[in-house]
């Protein structure tokens, strides 16, 4: 992402951002309420276009990006669903392989296979035929990490996930995006909002206020302090304390 | 009361009716755009106003309105982008006011059976009308059964899937508005967004599944129709409040039901 800006309106929501992700990165994203994380990644995927810049994915101009299979996108929407909202766990999971095929081609057993599978990986095979709506909030977004996982991606795009998540499960995400990790080697960006928890997870962090990304790669330098400024100005001061 | 033609050819109508406006009214509930059938109905009386001052045929002026109009809010959307809820105010705002004078307009004395429902006599072409795009909105929503629901469920997702969702969405708006235009002449404008509207209210309480909740909501807007229908000819009601009240009648037996059958899950 070269020389970035975006917005919505006359105020600048975002100016000249330059970043780069690498394979394999673990990338947080942080920063208060309406510092532009969610429009930053809609950047990334393509679901908003800069009014300047450019941005490639893969090496590839975002404008001819078609391969959109290689990327998995979780949105912050998911996690105002609907818990009405009449889905099973298994149709969720496999909307967008049926989306792809006509209502009278059978679902294919491989399709089927591929469901159970990332299911399985997700370990929430038990639930294929429960209404999504009533699941607990982590298991939601395992499902939801299901659904973006059906193609394989290469990189998985996340939204604040982990709003409104226990604290047992957000440790159970964690460790599942550990072993995509392992597994697959799969790129992962993800926007949170605790800055405490995801600095300890990631390699490296992209801080955004006032509409610039400060980039701190944290194999090098864990200062801390740092991006707390950085982010929140500089009469921040960082408490310690024991529970 | 099936010995009367018209009775049995309103019957034909309406079960058409009870299969088309919840299966629509599914989609538009569950992307909470609910209020679309509540604009372009009011956009369908002035095209059946327009239709009674030109002499012309007052359903299919009400097809070619709601058509228009249902483009019309698609192209505002992206105009308003975001504030996408105001395409909808801009349209309701320009149906009203356009029907409102052209009934004051004269020669519209028919206008308040477009506005409640009646159950006048059919013409047998209507009913071939009526089957026709019946039949089509049917197959539409057959055909793009999967990608409207990843569409319903999560939108962006189904565009980054590569889904064409724009065109999809706007498939989709015409096929509202030609429910609409199919519905008004029983059911009546001020009533059709109930009927798409009730039945499904009902079908998601009790649904566990996508398909099962589509298939619910049907079988209800079926029910309600026939009900409706039967006791409005013998107590001789207004069609489209007997219809929509029956349909009340069944999601308050769906809520009853539910509380009796879990009764701990009080709040
Ligand atoms: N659709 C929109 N229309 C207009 N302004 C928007 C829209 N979405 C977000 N904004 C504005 O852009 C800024 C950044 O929003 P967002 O990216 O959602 O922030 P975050 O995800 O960090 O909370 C906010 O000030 C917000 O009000
Ligand atoms: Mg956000």
């Amino acid at each position: 992402m070269e020389n970035v800006s975006f917005s919505y309106g006359k105020a600048p929501t975002l100016s000249k951002v330059n970043l780069h992700v690498d394979r394999g990165d673990f990338v947080g994203i942080v920063g208060p309420n309406g510092s532009a994380k969610t429009t930053l990644l809609k950047l990334m995927v393509g679901l908003l276009k800069p009014d300047e810049g450019s941005i490639k994915l893969f090496g590839q101009s975002i404008d001819d990006f078609r391969d959109y299979q290689r990327i998995g996108y979780i949105s912050q929407n998911v996690r105002e669903f609907n818990i009405m909202f009449p889905a099973t766990v298994e149709e969720v999971v496999g909307a967008e392989i049926n989306a792809r095929r006509s209502i009278f081609s059978r679902t294919k057993e491989e399709d089927k296979d591929r469901i159970y599978e990332v299911l399985q990986r997700v370990e929430m095979i038990d639930y294929k035929k429960q209404k999504v709506g009533s699941l607990s909030g982590g298991q939601k977004q395992r499902i939801f990490i299901a659904r973006a996982l059906i193609n394989n991606p290469e990189i998985l795009f996340m939204d604040e996930p982990l709003v409104g998540v226990d604290l047992d499960s957000q440790n159970k995400f964690y460790s599942l995006l550990d072993r995509l990790k392992e597994d697959y080697n799969i790129t992962i960006v993800m926007v949170s909002h605790d800055i405490g928890v995801i600095s300890e997870k990631v390699n490296r962090l992209f801080c955004l206020s006032n509409g610039r990304v400060y980039d701190h790669d944290l194999t090098k330098d864990i200062h801390g302090a740092n991006i707390l400024e950085d982010l929140y100005g500089k009469n921040v001061r960082l408490l310690f304390h024991k529970h | 009361m099936l010995s009367y033609e018209f009775m049995r050819r309103s019957l034909i109508m309406g079960i058409m009716i009870g299969i088309v406006a919840p299966s629509v009214g599914y989609f538009l509930v569950l992307r909470r755009q609910s209020v679309i059938g509540d604009t372009l109905s009011h956009v369908a009386l002035s095209g059946a106003a327009f239709g009674m001052l030109t002499n012309s045929y007052p359903i299919f002026t009400a097809i070619i309105f709601t058509v228009i109009a249902s483009l019309g809010i698609e192209g505002l959307r992206k105009k308003f982008k975001h504030y996408a809820e105001l395409s909808l105010s801009i349209i309701l705002s320009a149906g009203i006011g356009l029907a409102s004078i052209l009934i004051s307009l004269g020669n519209t004395q028919g206008v308040l059976s477009y506005l409640f429902g009646s159950l006048s006599l059919v013409s047998s072409e209507e009913i071939l009308l009526f089957t026709l795009l019946s039949v089509l909105i049917i197959g539409t929503i057959i055909f793009l059964y999967n990608k409207m629901f990843y569409i319903t469920f999560d939108e962006e997702s189904a565009y980054l899937a590569g889904l064409s969702t724009n065109r999809i969405n706007i498939f989709f708006s015409i096929l509202v508005a030609l429910t609409i235009a199919i519905s008004m002449r029983i059911v009546g404008v001020l009533l059709i967004s109930s009927l798409m509207v009730l039945p499904v209210a009902a079908s998601i309480l009790i649904a566990k599944s996508f398909k099962s909740g589509l298939v619910y909501s049907l079988l209800f807007g079926v029910v309600s129709v026939i009900i409706g229908l039967t006791l409005s000819y013998y107590l001789n009601l207004a069609t489209g409040g007997t219809i929509v009240l029956s349909a009340l009648a069944i999601l308050l037996i769906v809520i009853m039901f539910q509380s009796i059958k879990k009764p701990k899950n009080t709040f």
